[in-house]
């Protein structure tokens, strides 16, 4: 096999792929050497652990597949998963000196849906430390770069698993996604993320970041990939409370390219067309919605006044849940703890001060800081309220329109080592995304265009409660459209035309 | 100086007995090597996720309704933080402005006195795990981590360590007949905290001060004595208390400042979002209140009113529930009077419960064997010395099975009613003892016992003492 | 809200994190920052609003009192910085 062979078989799609596998013309073993090849060549940081057994798993699949015993279509496929997913006898670093040898004795829910298919894990992929970040440049093993530009940042706090899939190291990946984690850097990187509806996806063994706000979810390379990803994902788990029972559709069904998005009902919310967006990224959604409209859809401005809430909102609960979270992590069961102390209390207190990164502690003292006494009603309460009436505001929405859109990010990636002023500088780089976790909503990040230092540019579909099947028939309707645009998409990257 | 009022308030924390802990499937079993009991829910690792059990809040539920709470139909868990190594999530997952009862009462009695204690809340919990301290190190273990609790907090309407010591007693007979808690002491099942301020009368309430985790009625009671007497003495020399918490040691007698308060504690409580909301409806907890069993109090009545027993055996019998279910199953089976059932279980069954060490839910046989043995007793057909004996019997695991009418006849326990018999024994045994016959004639009529006694050891106990006594003061010409 | 320094060691104390001073002032201006932004609540009227505490209307999620066979000791010790051969071990607790 030369170089452009390989080449060719590592930006193939999951779909892609899974059919290639199928008809015997690739094997398992091939395809995961390829990737532990490219991850280990790779400079962009993007993993963090590979797995010893990866050659053996896609051993044992390629086995499977000669005695006709396939798991699933796609048994055999080298996939990641980003560094907070628990994995038994595998380190779980959450990015943190904290956890830095952690190796959990129990394996999350997705990771097992994930095994059970038969998908080989390649490893575990790099993030913000704890999920903290938008930028991955928290993390304890250094920033991942952005692919398409290593000099500036893949985003975060997903940045590893969507870098994993934009480098072609892994056919996809999983993230986790409590404020943008997985949209934003999917957007960052040129690829495809979902953020399913809270609770479609089990929790069980992802580390919490801010539990009301969190959902698994993957990064592929294609919508259909995306659906397919997350029909082996999806479902009640019995070990999460939050887990919903609904009925699992058939994603991949009403997947109908440009012609699904006949007659779809669009708004498009100001308050995410503002000066507070990069000019280039308002002119590209411009263009999606003509494009749109050309194709037979109804696109209309729409307004949603309490969004402007929402970045409060999703500050102020994500961090209380946070540092109630991250309290369990004192030295004493597990990960870091101090080499010198004197006595309990200052065996927690330097523990967690040596092992803690900036962010993380920012937010920790924001959360304690929110709910302490006093604070609790102003801040805590208030923002479990705004939480009501942006999600009154959404169920309005949506009594006209089948699917929001919206810009991914205000910005396209930004350099490396940008020194933002304050943090509430960055944290306004989360406004597109935060209120669809702030009200439990299913939301998809897809590729469109490019700005004009062609870094990628992502818009944002957001549908509503358990509405997957919609929103990933309207982006596969969108991905159509790129495709026939800017000639991308399904896995041919190339030097995107910008608007 | 004594007028001094104290002013008391108890927060009771019971291990519910269930089977599995409050959020994960892992056993509530009592002791077992450290750490064996342990997952990764209730170990607190990052991303394991807790699954409420049910029955902790059934359990909850019908503690409230036998301690007359009202439900609350919407609830839900909150999240409790602070630090200490026995808590591994570093937050106590619990209940904060919605527990699910409220408003309920307990009736006490001292000195033959009623007194209504009000129960503010009763919510539910997870334990903690234990702390070996060792010389220079903490061991931890966590078997005991999130066993379900439900912690029952009193209003401050007890006024004395006697109060104090009469709450526990009742509240532990309600929680053992409603089989919620085991409330076994000695492992820590039951504890209680108690508050204690004093002040005169008239004048608004003095500093509370806190006792944690008292693990008996009688250290509930000194602990609480023992305060009320330092609170009055540093008034009365002039000095001022401070909030604070205390340990108790109940081996010394003695208590020690823990931690003096000075602020309120910062909990930082916030609703648990990993457990959804608990919604209870009216049928579910009129279905938990047909399932509630009768109470001590309603028993005790039924006790005096149907069987014409004392109040005080009224009492002693309902102190244990299993004793109590004892006593209902003989007497329906009892031809005899009721209180013939009542004295074995207060004699011999409790005499040989404590010789074994046994709980009173160990007794080896049922109420079918009680009410037998009660017929046989009260029928005169076997001697009270040799009903204790089959008693004893009923408890060697050698005649299990046996029934006591079975035991009587095997092991040839009858009693010898037989008139002719019974007077030549009285008269050999007044030939052989002239001298206490001599005293009996001088007036000393008790020393007829002393004849009676050799009659039943001539007859290996197996005289009728009635009889016998009856011959003698025959034969004796009185 | 104006953030003080004494602001931030208080709640680094309740957050069991020590902070240089350096550190803590550093902080108190970023806080004020993101403070300032949360207290963009305010500015709404909440009169009467339920607060939301879940994302998903699901109650009454519970288990069957069901034992489960609980984990290996030594899996469960084997991520303890300090312990021995039965427990995780921590500085001397003083009650
Ligand atoms: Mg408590
Ligand atoms: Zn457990």
């Amino acid at each position: 096999m030369d170089n452009m062979q390989k080449q060719e078989l590592a930006s193939l799609t999951l779909t892609q792929a899974a059919g290639l596998l199928a008809k015997g013309e690739a094997s398992s073993s091939e395809l995961t050497k390829l990737m532990l090849d490219r991850i280990a060549a790779s400079n962009n940081n993007a993993y963090i652990t590979v797995n010893a057994e990866a050659m053996a798993a896609a051993e044992a699949a390629d086995a499977r597949r000669r005695e006709g015993g396939s798991l699933s279509p796609v048994d055999g496929l080298p996939m990641a998963l980003k560094d907070n997913f628990c994995v038994r006898g595998m380190k779980t670093t959450c990015a943190s000196r904290m956890l830095e040898n952690f190796v959990p004795p129990y394996t999350a829910t997705v990771a097992e849906k994930l095994a059970d298919a038969g998908t080989v894990l390649l490893g575990k992929v790099n993030m913000d430390e704890f999920a903290a970040g938008n930028a991955t440049d928290t993390s304890y093993f250094g920033p991942t770069k952005n692919p398409r530009d290593p000099k500036r940042v893949a985003g975060g706090s997903s940045g590893g698993s969507a870098a994993a899939v934009a480098e072609d190291t892994a056919y996809f990946t999983m993230g986790s996604d409590t404020g943008g984690s997985v949209r934003q850097p999917a957007a960052f990187c040129g690829v495809v993320g979902l953020k399913p509806t809270y609770g479609r996806v089990s929790r069980y063994g992802v580390v919490a970041f801010a539990s009301s706000l969190d959902q698994v979810g993957p990064l592929n390379k294609t919508v259909e990939d995306c659906a397919l990803t997350l029909s082996l994902i999806a479902g009640r788990d019995p070990r999460d409370a939050s887990s919903l029972p609904n009925p699992v559709p058939d994603y991949l069904a009403g997947l109908k390219g440009a012609e699904g998005l006949k007659g779809l009902r669009v708004g498009v919310p100001k308050e995410y067309m503002g000066p507070g967006i990069q000019a280039e990224i308002r002119e590209n959604v411009k263009k999606l919605i003509a494009d749109l409209q050309t194709a037979g859809a109804i696109v209309e401005e729409c307004s949603l006044p309490q969004l402007e809430y929402a970045l409060s909102a999703y500050y102020v609960i994500s961090s209380a849940e946070f540092s109630s979270n991250l309290g369990r992590f004192d030295g004493v069961k597990y990960g870091y703890r101090a080499k010198s102390y004197d006595g309990y209390d200052d065996m927690l207190r330097r523990t967690r001060s040596e092992a803690f990164g900036d962010e993380v502690k920012r937010r920790i003292l924001l959360g304690t800081y929110t709910l302490s006494a006093g604070y609790f009603d102003a801040y805590y309460l208030r923002a479990q309220k705004a939480r009501t009436l942006i999600m009154e505001d959404f169920r309005r929405a949506f009594s006209q329109y089948d699917i929001l859109l919206t810009p991914t990010t205000p910005v396209t990636a930004w350099p490396l080592g940008t020194a933002f002023e304050d943090p509430s500088k960055v944290y306004a780089m989360d406004l597109c995304t935060v209120s669809v976790n702030v009200a439990g909503l299913p939301a998809i990040s897809l590729p469109w265009g490019t700005d004009r230092e062609g870094m990628p540019v992502g818009v944002q579909l957001i549908g509503p409660t358990l509405s997957e099947d919609r929103i990933l028939q309207a982006a596969h309707g969108v991905e159509a459209l790129s495709l026939h645009n800017y000639g991308e998409g399904r896995g041919q990257k190339g030097g995107g035309v910008h608007v | 100086m004594s007028d001094y009022k104290a002013v008391i308030g108890l927060e009771v924390h019971a291990e519910l007995d269930t089977a599995s802990k409050i959020y994960c499937g892992c056993t509530t079993a009592f002791g077992g090597e450290e750490n064996t009991h342990v997952c990764p829910v209730c170990l607190g690792l990052p991303g394991a996720l807790p699954l409420l059990n049910e029955k902790v809040v059934e359990f909850c539920i019908k503690a409230g309704l036998a301690l007359n709470c009202k439900i609350n139909n919407y609830s839900r868990q909150d999240r409790k933080h602070y630090f200490y190594p026995d808590l591994p999530k570093s937050f106590q997952t619990s209940q904060l402005d919605l527990p699910i009862c409220y408003d309920g009462y307990l009736d006490i009695e001292v000195n033959g006195q009623t007194k209504r204690i009000g129960i503010t809340r009763i919510h539910i919990e997870e334990d903690a795990g234990k702390l070996i301290h060792g010389l220079t190190g903490t061991r931890v273990d966590y078997n005991r981590g999130a066993t379900g609790l439900i912690e029952i907090v009193s209003e401050p309407d007890l006024s004395s360590p006697e109060e104090v010591y009469a709450y526990m007693e009742t509240l532990r007979q309600v929680l053992l007949y409603t089989g919620v808690s085991n409330c076994k002491m000695e492992e820590g099942s039951l504890r209680c905290d108690v508050n204690v301020s004093i002040h005169k009368e008239g004048e608004p309430f003095g500093v509370r001060t806190e006792m944690k985790n008292i693990n008996s009625l009688s250290a509930a009671k000194a602990a609480t004595a023992y305060e009320i007497k330092r609170q009055k003495q540093v008034l009365e020399e002039g000095g001022s208390l401070f909030q604070a918490t205390l340990r108790w040691d109940d081996a010394k007698g003695i208590n020690y400042v823990m931690r003096v308060k000075e602020h309120a504690d910062e909990y930082y409580y916030f609703p648990e979002p990993d457990i959804m909301p608990i919604v209870i409806s009216p049928e579910k907890v009129e279905a938990i209140r047909a399932t509630l069993p009768e109470l001590p109090k309603a028993r005790q009545q039924r006790y005096k009113e149907q069987y014409g027993l004392s109040d005080y055996d009224a009492n002693i019998l309902t102190v244990s529930k299993a004793l109590s279910d004892l006593f209902d199953q003989a007497v329906a089976e009892c031809q005899g009077p009721a209180k013939a059932c009542a004295n074995f279980i207060m004699g011999d069954i409790t005499r040989l419960l404590n010789e074994e060490a046994l709980q009173p839910e160990e007794v080896p046989f049922g109420g079918k064997e009680l009410a037998e043995l009660a017929n046989l007793a009260s029928q005169g057909a076997i001697s009270s010395s040799a009903a204790s004996k089959v008693v004893e019997m009923l408890f060697q695991p050698e005649f299990a099975g046996k029934g006591p009418k079975a035991i009587v006849e095997e092991q040839n326990l009858g009693q010898v009613s037989d008139q002719g018999a019974i007077k030549a024994m009285c008269q050999q045994v007044i030939d052989a003892n002239p001298k206490i016959v001599e005293d009996y004639r001088g007036g000393k009529k008790q020393a007829i016992s002393a004849l009676v006694g050799q009659v039943m050891k001539a007859s290996k106990g197996k005289a009728n003492p009635a009889m016998a006594n009856q011959l003698l003061e025959e034969l004796l010409g009185s | 809200m104006e953030i003080t320094k004494e602001t931030v060691l208080k709640v680094a104390g309740l957050a069991k994190l020590d902070l240089t001073e350096a550190e803590a002032l550093r902080l108190a201006h970023e806080m004020g920052k993101i403070v300032e932004f949360a207290d963009k609540l305010s500015e709404m009227d909440l009169e009467g609003v339920m607060p939301t505490t879940h994302a998903v209307k699901m109650e009454n999620v519970f288990r069957d009192d069901e034992m489960q066979p609980s984990y290996p000791r030594e899996e469960i010790l084997a991520n303890g910085p300090e312990r021995d051969e039965a427990c995780f071990v921590v500085p001397k607790v003083v009650e």
